[in-house]
């Protein structure tokens, strides 16, 4: 399949006069926004639903007042945001959102960036004429990050509807306050919708929505970005910064592959140290959506470093001498490219653990597919999809993107999923009614993607064999059910009055033994299902669903038979109408894929990069030569929607570079920046200054940074695919290499808001079993860690953590994410 | 508004009332006949008696005119902006300053500076506080938007000091606790009007 940009149907409509275009469906305030117009609003967010809490998007359309956020546009519409009325409820809306709400901004945290701010004075509240007695809102720390103050909360449930809609927590939702009810005069004397509005209003409240005091979430902090108020706040940055004192620089998330826009805000750490220090990261939240690592990973800088000519020169001799360069995928596209030139020029070797396995599934796609790159993105998923497969993926843990995708597609598109993964989650079940979840035993996953083939190929275009394949697993048995039947029988009664026999015919329910032919199918059965039920649900998921996508990710590049399984997504890709979308394993794992020659295994001496190595290069200030983390440099990187992203320097860097080694070895220009016109061209990057590259989004959240990588397409026949060793599955005690949600690498551990520890996660049953401690031997060494409990996963396999580079685990993995291993506990 | 008056640039032909000085001699002979007339006519005698009484009244009778500088300091302007000063609540002896942070935005040659945090009883605090008085203007903005009215400026004018920064911190300019009795209330630049009671628009309560 390849990018067919599809039409929508556009309507016109005039706002206040002016002509507009606007997609079919499309919501008013949608519209609007897309086109630059201004309508005020609260509590709608751009990609989530509406919810109708705030009613200030009040406008008439075509002689009728509508709320603007759930009301669609039609062809002629005519649309006047400001008509006297609605001035006079929007204002009176104001006036209630302010009564009792504390007056102190000046230690409000949102002061001057407040949305209740804005429009009280856009309203032009200067005097009050509603008052009610005010209930005890108490402030709570609902989690490690969080901190909620209920007292200056609005209840627009902006957080509750992204966490819901975009993020799929659910963590929070709206409780019951309290408070008095509305004096009944009010009822006459106020305008209606401010009635309204405030009745609901004085009734709740925000609170976890597990019942306790704190929320079992993945702590992304997207709830605080929305928050229009200061009352959901980051613990850390709590009364720390005048929003208006912070310069915000904006970067690209560098840890998980999403490459999400964000903004580092910066200003001098304190009055005696003048140095810039990241504050906080905040982001475009009605365009993209942070995970925990991308908003709250920020602080991994190598501070107070200064130039050691001594240790400068020992690289350089450490590097003329050493015969491996080992690296990992936290690397900006620019240093990758000079990575390469070492090895075309001085022939060293490339090992990245994190990466190779990828790039080889990339490179048997690409042969099998005839495409270089996948078919779509995260963006075009959420926007379009209704019914999302994933394979391979621990989505909560290794793409925040697609996870995020797949939900939203649940909540937004009434759309459907298939999770094919071999640990039970209980969130993704969560994520909607027709989510169907596969565990399947680790090693099956060639057997998901040919039930993907059998439910949804075009039967004509398939190989003959591969048919015959399929139908092996189809068998059909006979089964008896018992119905009930309805009967109608006759009988003779007596007529008590009369004292006559009568006739009198009665319906009688009666059971039936029936013999029935149902069709099974294997393969269904085989990832662990029931394959009637199955049907059942399939049938209900596939109603008035239109567009399909596939989600890939890390389990099948990690995969013994990762060849076929690439084959195969390069045979769904062109027999299925099914767009497909693979995640880079992290941060720029694609970028590495793309540009450097990787090699399978490292030797001699070795000179490491961030990794282990003879001479370590490290941007985490334990190495033998500092270097700057990436919220120190500008450069760029490639993400899982195929763009090149420009990302620039937060806080100050004085020491060296990798630049200024290449400058000593190979000969480099000035720059690291000027590496970016070199990017190889065959590889789909494009020759383009990196001071040209743009770095915003569309009014209507097209994603316009950068430039998306040109996908190379040439003819390809269908691959042929091999069948799957039905046996091929693990036993025994399983070991997953899966990091906890917000840890991705050292520079996620260095940051001071992350929590998660290096353990070994499992659910709660495993997890008493195996004690507090235990000892994971592999076949090629061993590790001790800590047993915590993963409360949303089910099942016995247990997930390692692989973030801290120095303890080896991809070592120990090798080329394979699951292993068998031995357990002897400590 | 009209602009019309600010259009009128011909400065000096408005509201002016030109004053009767009779006059001006033209030849040489008149201007020597003036200066012999002022010379001889006494009125020399008349500024020596003021001078000599004036003498006698500050020497015998206590009617000094003129203050013994640095040893003696006259009042100055309530409205004066000296070295600014940190005030106290009066009834807890706690600082006035909430950490708002409109001073240091509000500072036009960008010498404030200061940090705050969370603090235990989860209230903001000021945990550091300095004016660059080298960069100072002494415009008084910073007292005139401080909703608290924390930072005001005080009457200390005399800032000739061997270190700028003898006086930047938040403990130098806060009034001392020892003398919190003695504070004033500022009636300078930012504080309430005489008339602020009658322009309050009141918000109504439930209770």
């Amino acid at each position: 399949m390849s990018e067919v940009q599809t039409v929508e149907n556009m309507v016109t409509i005039t706002i206040d006069g002016i002509e507009y275009k606007a997609k079919e469906g499309e919501y008013i305030l949608n519209a609007a926004r897309a086109n630059d117009v201004f309508i005020p609003a609260i509590c709608y967010l751009t990609r989530c639903s509406p919810t109708l809490a705030c009613r200030i998007c009040l406008v008439e359309a075509d002689g009728k007042q509508v709320y603007a956020c759930n009301a669609k546009v039609k062809e002629g519409m005519e649309i006047t945001v400001d008509t006297p009325t609605i001035l006079e409820e929007r204002r009176a809306i104001m006036e209630v959102y302010d009564v009792n709400h504390p007056l102190q901004c000046g230690v409000c945290d949102k002061h001057g960036e407040c949305e209740l701010q804005n429009y009280t004075l856009e309203m032009e509240v200067d005097s009050q004429h509603y008052a009610i007695r005010d209930t005890d809102r108490p402030v709570t720390n609902w989690s490690s990050v969080l901190h909620y103050d209920g007292s200056l909360c609005i209840v627009c449930e902006r957080c509750t509807t992204v966490c819901k809609d975009m993020i799929g927590d659910s963590a929070i939702t709206t409780t019951k306050r309290g408070g008095d009810a509305l004096d009944k005069g009010y009822k006459e004397s106020m305008p209606k919708d401010a009635y309204a509005m405030w009745n609901k209003l004085q009734k709740s409240l925000i609170a976890p929505s597990n019942g306790t005091d704190q929320t079992n979430c993945s702590d992304c902090g997207e709830c605080i970005a929305v928050c229009p108020v200061g009352a959901l706040v980051s613990r850390d940055f709590m009364y720390k910064s005048n929003p208006w004192d912070l310069t915000r620089v904006p970067a690209v998330a560098a840890h998980s592959s999403d490459g999400a826009h964000i903004y580092y805000e910066v200003k001098p750490a304190g009055i005696e140290d003048r140095t810039l220090k990241i504050y906080r990261v905040t982001n475009e939240w009605n365009y993209v959506s942070l995970d925990g690592s991308a908003r709250f990973a920020y602080d991994f800088e190598n501070r107070g470093v200064t130039k050691d000519k001594a240790a400068f020169d020992a690289a350089v001799e450490a590097i003329k001498k050493a015969e491996t360069i080992r690296f990992n995928a936290m690397i900006t596209n620019e240093e990758a490219l000079m990575l390469q030139t070492l090895k075309e020029k001085m022939g060293k070797k490339l090992f990245n653990p994190e990466v190779r396995a990828f790039q080889k599934f990339l490179e048997a796609y690409k042969a099998a597919s005839g495409r270089s790159l996948w078919s779509t993105d995260t963006d075009s998923i959420m926007k379009k999809s209704d019914f999302v497969i994933s394979v391979g993926s621990a989505l909560r843990h290794d793409s925040p993107a697609m996870k995020y995708a797949f939900n939203n597609v649940q909540k937004m598109n009434k759309g459907a999923g298939l999770y094919f993964h071999t640990i039970e989650d209980t969130l993704i079940e969560g994520f909607g009614k027709t989510v169907e979840c596969f565990a399947h035993k680790p090693g099956l996953e060639e057997a998901a993607l040919y039930l993907v083939l059998d439910l949804f190929a075009d039967k004509e275009k398939l190989p003959e064999d591969v048919k015959t394949y399929l139908e092996s697993f189809k068998r059909t048995e006979s089964k008896t059910v018992t119905e009930t039947v309805e009967k109608t029988v006759k009988e003779t009664v007596l007529n008590e009055e009369t004292g006559e026999e009568e006739e009198v015919s009665k319906k009688v329910k009666e059971k039936v033994e029936k013999e029935i032919t149902v069709s099974k199918n294997g393969l269904v059965e085989l990832l662990g299902k029931d394959s009637e039920k199955f049907d059942e649900a399939l049938a209900k998921m596939l109603k008035k669903k239109e567009k399909f996508s596939m989600m890939i990710g890390e389990d099948l590049y990690y995969h013994p038979m990762a060849e076929n399984l690439a084959k195969l997504v390069a045979l769904i890709e062109a027999t299925c109408d099914i767009d497909v979308v693979m995640a880079p394993t992290k941060s720029n794992a694609l970028g590495v894929a793309l540009i450097c020659d990787l090699d399978d295994a490292q030797s001699g001496y070795t000179v490491g990069y961030n990794e282990n190595g003879d001479f370590r290069l490290s941007a985490l200030g334990d190495g033998d030569l500092d270097m700057p983390a990436m919220n120190q440099q500008e450069g760029t990187l490639t993400n899982i929607n195929k763009r090149v992203l420009p990302t620039n320097a937060a806080v100050d860097y004085e020491g060296y570079e990798l630049n200024d080694l290449m400058k000593e070895l190979t000969g480099a220009p000035e720059l690291t920046v000027d590496w970016t016109e070199k990017l190889p061209a065959d590889k789909g990057f494009r020759a383009v200054k990196f001071d040209d590259l743009p770095n915003s989004f569309g009014n209507d959240g097209s994603d316009n940074r950068g430039y998306r990588l040109d996908v190379k397409t040439q003819e390809a026949a269908l691959p042929e695919v091999e069948k799957f060793d039905e046996n091929g599955m693990l036993e025994g005690e399983i070991a997953y290499r899966c990091n906890p949600a917000r840890q991705f690498n050292d520079f996620t551990d260095k940051s001071h808001e992350i929590f998660e520890a290096f353990g070994l996660y499992t659910s709660k049953e495993k997890a008493e079993a195996l004690g507090e401690r235990v000892e994971v031997l592999f076949d090629n060494g061993s590790i001790t860690l800590d047993v915590i409990v993963d409360d949303k996963m089910r099942g016995d396999i247990m997930k390692i953590s692989d973030f801290k580079a120095a303890k080896g685990v991809y070592d120990l993995f090798g080329e394979t994410r699951y292993k068998t291993v031995t357990i002897r506990k400590v | 508004m009209s602009l019309e008056q600010f259009k009128n640039r011909n400065v000096g032909t408005q509201h002016y009332k030109m004053l009767d000085l009779g006059e001006s001699p033209k030849t040489p002979w008149c201007r020597f006949k003036r200066v012999m007339k002022r010379t001889f006519k006494g009125e020399l005698f008349v500024g020596l008696w003021v001078t000599m009484r004036e003498m006698i009244n500050a020497l015998f009778r206590g009617e000094m005119h003129t203050v013994k500088y640095p040893f003696e300091k006259l009042p100055i302007s309530p409205r004066y902006r000296a070295i600014h000063e940190m005030l106290r609540l009066l009834e807890s002896g706690h600082y006035r300053c909430i950490g708002c942070g409109l001073c240091e935005k509000i500072c036009i040659s960008n010498c404030i500076a200061m940090e705050t945090r969370y603090d235990e009883n989860q209230r903001k605090e000021v945990s550091e506080y300095t004016i660059n008085f080298g960069r100072c203007i002494f415009c008084g903005y910073c007292a005139e938007v401080c909703p608290e009215l924390a930072i005001v400026h005080g009457p200390r004018y005399e800032n000739a000091s061997e270190q700028r920064a003898s006086f930047a911190l938040f403990e130098d300019m806060l009034t001392p606790i020892d003398k919190l009795n003695l504070q004033q209330e500022y009636p300078g630049f930012g504080a309430p009007t005489p008339y602020a009671d009658e322009n309050i628009k009141k918000t109504p309560l439930a209770y």
